[in-house]
């Protein structure tokens, strides 16, 4: 069994293009100011938190395959640029085999939208050029190819518990060895049709977009001071496991971890949909943050910001842990801890669950 | 626990299948799809499900929804909720799940590959907001459903199970990809079966992509002819139960074959087109042998991707003819696509059933409307029904975005 580290993170958020912005955003804890989205047929429009342009053009998006993308692709791009920045600048890991998972819940919506609505008004003249960027597998083709030395690529689509699936299926193929470093990647865009039904699903909910990434390494020395140290079963919500039980249990095989330790939670701001996730942490009287109460529903894009708030905060030796809660909206919870890479996780595993 | 994984099996198990359902034109289940792969037999007709008057092709290959359902765990209402994808996938399952002989279990691996999952409706979501924005009529159900995870989660239901979902979305080689996952995660020890597979049902939004591409064709597809012109699609699932050889013979089921092989990698090219020398189609096969040890020599027939367009056929044709080196002159290789058109995310694991019919029958698929080989090609094309002994056979597919994976399963006598 190999250790599992991570090398770096990155995000683009409703906060900005770097990790730094959005570490600042969730420290001053004051939700993030909503944009309007002009819903067709409708008077009024509907909120959502989008990422704000870049102050200047990323120079990513001169790479030849980037220049019809859709934003999906662009927020994927420079998280993963900022993951890697890192293990690309260490001479020794420059040229290491990359894989990549990218994370999506509705994945390119603007693009699946604009083509469909091409289609309606007359096939004939539906644009070709648009049509490919509409599959899901898009954003992790197109980012394998600005980092070029990518030889494994899996696109995962789930609810936002499948970003955590993602890291322990990059941490799997570097246990086996067949890939050096692995980027794991959750990206979301939205437009007025997610916005829309986020409306009619989850009503106080604030449809958001942007990227968060991983990169992951088998290599102590290449390591950001992190350690994966847990992820745990996958808790499928079924007849006999509801939302509400499937989160306990995820709570319960986490372990007891120390209130010196900081929880990364998806809590929002919608009563119902937190419900199961607030129950299971009510106990949990340690420091916690709550990306989506600052930025939003990002979807696939929340749960990535959550595990990159909890690696930042254990980087930046804010704290020597951090959990993650990824209570999924419709398909199972899974949760994870992340460690200082010189944590004695001997001593942090008061249940048994967590790596002996 | 995810990670770390807490088993790590002291020798790597052999993986077989026990069951395997498949849904496509040609039929519902093994018998008729068999029946009519052996035979060549085309399954295209004008596109009814939805408008193409104004499309510049009008044929796929569209499934035959039975009036009647088999009955399963779901009641009427989960049911009715299921778009045509779901209705489909379930279909496939249910069958496969009956020949596996399994029965209702918690914590089973379900690993399905799709790239539209519930496209129609979403399609239908968007049709009502803009047509009818103040109607907010089984909008809901439409959003929810929509989502593969939900669908899958209905199918988990049918089958009276619960576990973890794996939706991998790798375009057209998602049914391949999912079947390759669930063979890793047996041999790594993570489980012992897995319910794998691949689904997708046609929709306006995909047909008129590819019609606004001109990858589809005007005429007939003919994968691997000089004249070919273009894909067809077509719709359809399967699905397929895996397990450990150590499993299956303790319960002393059927085995219909043995995984043996699976290579995956992403070509870089571009994001629709190959590498015109298929250099990552060349590493998937080479991976796939490498595990599997067997070499070019030991494959009896390939079941190519083979869409019929230009630039995958020639770029495949490459990738084999320099893979199989001397061997090509006397491999047999055909694509079923030529029959039931292109499957998208449910190719590579109908394409899966097709190798494992092969096996078990002994017989190689043909494209009868074959006439004129490309150049590319060293390797003889299937063109009339033959039976033939074959002990492993070996599965490509392809995706946009340009993962590649290659698939290699043994006869089980």
């Amino acid at each position: 069994m190999n250790r599992i580290f991570v090398a770096g993170i990155g995000a683009v958020s409703p906060a900005g293009w770097n990790v730094a912005v959005l570490r600042n955003a969730l420290e001053k804890n004051d939700p993030l100011p909503l944009q309007t989205l002009p819903r067709p047929g409708w008077e009024k429009s509907l909120r959502a938190r989008l990422v704000p342009n870049p102050a200047t053009r990323p120079e990513f998006l001169a790479h030849p395959r980037l220049r019809r993308t859709s934003p999906i692709t662009h927020y994927a791009a420079a998280a993963a640029l900022e993951a890697v920045a890192a293990l690309r600048a260490n001479p020794t890991a420059k040229n290491s085999r990359l894989g990549i998972v990218v994370c999506l819940q509705s994945g390119c919506v603007q693009y699946s939208c604009r083509f469909y609505d091409e289609t309606l008004k007359n096939p004939a003249t539906a644009s070709p050029l648009v049509f490919p960027e509409t599959v899901y597998a898009a954003p992790a083709s197109h980012v394998a190819a600005l980092l070029e030395n990518v030889v494994l690529a899996y696109s995962l689509v789930g609810d936002p518990s499948a970003l955590l699936q993602g890291v322990s299926l990059g941490a799997q193929w570097l246990e086996e060895n067949r890939v050096d470093a692995c980027l794991v990647i959750g990206a979301e865009e939205t437009n007025w049709i997610t916005a829309d039904a986020l409306r009619i699903l989850n009503r106080p909910a604030i449809a958001a977009a942007g990227a968060g990434a991983l990169c992951l390494c088998r290599e102590p020395k290449l390591s950001a001071g992190v350690e994966l140290a847990a992820i745990t079963d996958a808790h499928t919500y079924c007849e006999r496991l509801d939302r509400t039980q499937a989160a306990q249990v995820m709570r319960n095989q986490l372990g007891k971890c120390s209130s010196h330790e900081l929880l990364c939670d998806g809590i929002g701001n919608s009563p119902r949909a937190d419900a199961a996730e607030r129950a299971a942490w009510r106990d949990w009287t340690g420091p916690r943050v709550s990306p989506k109460m600052i930025l939003g529903e990002g979807l696939m894009a929340a749960a990535a910001w959550q595990c990159v708030a909890a690696c930042d905060a254990v980087a930046e030796k804010r704290f020597t842990a951090a959990s993650v809660s990824l209570v999924g909206s419709n398909q199972q919870t899974i949760g994870a801890r992340f460690v200082r890479a010189d944590f004695d996780l001997s001593a942090a595993a008061p249940t048994g669950n967590i790596r002996p | 626990m995810l990670f770390p994984a807490s088993t790590t099996p002291q020798a790597t198990p052999r993986v077989v299948i026990t069951g395997a359902g498949i849904v496509t034109a040609l039929g519902i289940g093994w018998k008729p799809n068999a029946e009519g792969f052996r035979a060549g037999r085309r399954a295209f007709r004008p596109v009814s499900l939805f408008d193409v008057s104004r499309q510049r092709v009008k044929i796929a290959a569209e499934v035959d929804l039975p009036k009647n359902f088999p009955t399963t765990r779901l009641n009427r209402r989960q049911f009715a909720r299921l778009d045509r994808a779901g209705k489909i996938l379930v279909l496939a399952a249910l069958e496969a799940w009956r020949q596996a002989g399994w029965e209702a279990a918690e914590n089973l691996p379900l690993v399905l590959g799709t790239t539209a999952g519930g496209m129609l409706l979403g399609e239908a979501y968007y049709r009502q907001a803009v047509q009818q924005p103040s109607r907010q009529r089984q909008q809901a159900t439409r959003a929810v459903y929509y989502q593969p995870q939900v669908q899958t989660r209905v199918l988990l239901d049918a089958l009276g199970s619960s576990g973890p979902i794996t939706i991998i979305s790798n375009a057209c080689a998602s049914g391949a990809n999912a079947i390759g996952h669930a063979w890793d995660l047996i041999r790594s020890g993570q489980t012992e079966r897995v319910i794998a597979g691949g689904y997708d049902a046609l929709g306006e939004l995909v047909f008129s992509g590819f019609d606004s591409l001109q990858a589809l064709s005007p005429t007939i597809c003919r994968p691997f002819d000089a004249r070919r012109d273009g894909l067809a699609l077509g719709e359809g699932a399967a699905v397929v139960n895996l397990e450990t050889l150590e499993s299956a013979r303790r319960r002393g089921v059927e085995i219909l074959g043995e995984l043996i092989g699976y290579g995956t990698a992403i070509d870089q090219h571009h994001l629709t087109q190959p590498h015109p020398q298929g250099n990552t189609t060349l590493t998937v096969m080479k991976q796939a042998c490498a595990v599997a040890g067997v070499a070019p020599e030991d494959i009896g027939y390939i079941n190519a991707h083979g869409t019929g367009t230009v630039l995958n056929d020639s770029s495949e044709a490459f990738a084999i003819s320099e893979w199989a080196g001397l061997r090509a002159a006397t491999l047999p290789v055909s694509s079923t696509k030529a029959s039931i058109g292109h499957l998208l995310g449910g190719a590579g694991a109908v394409e899966a059933v097709v190798c494992l019919m092969t096996l078990r029958e002994q017989w190689l698929p043909p494209e009868i409307e074959f006439e004129t080989p490309d150049p590319a090609c060293k390797f003889p094309i299937v063109q009339k029904p033959q039976d033939a002994r074959v002990n492993v056979v070996l599965s490509n597919s392809f995706g946009f975005g340009g993962v590649n994976a290659a698939l290699i399963f043994r006869r089980w006598a």
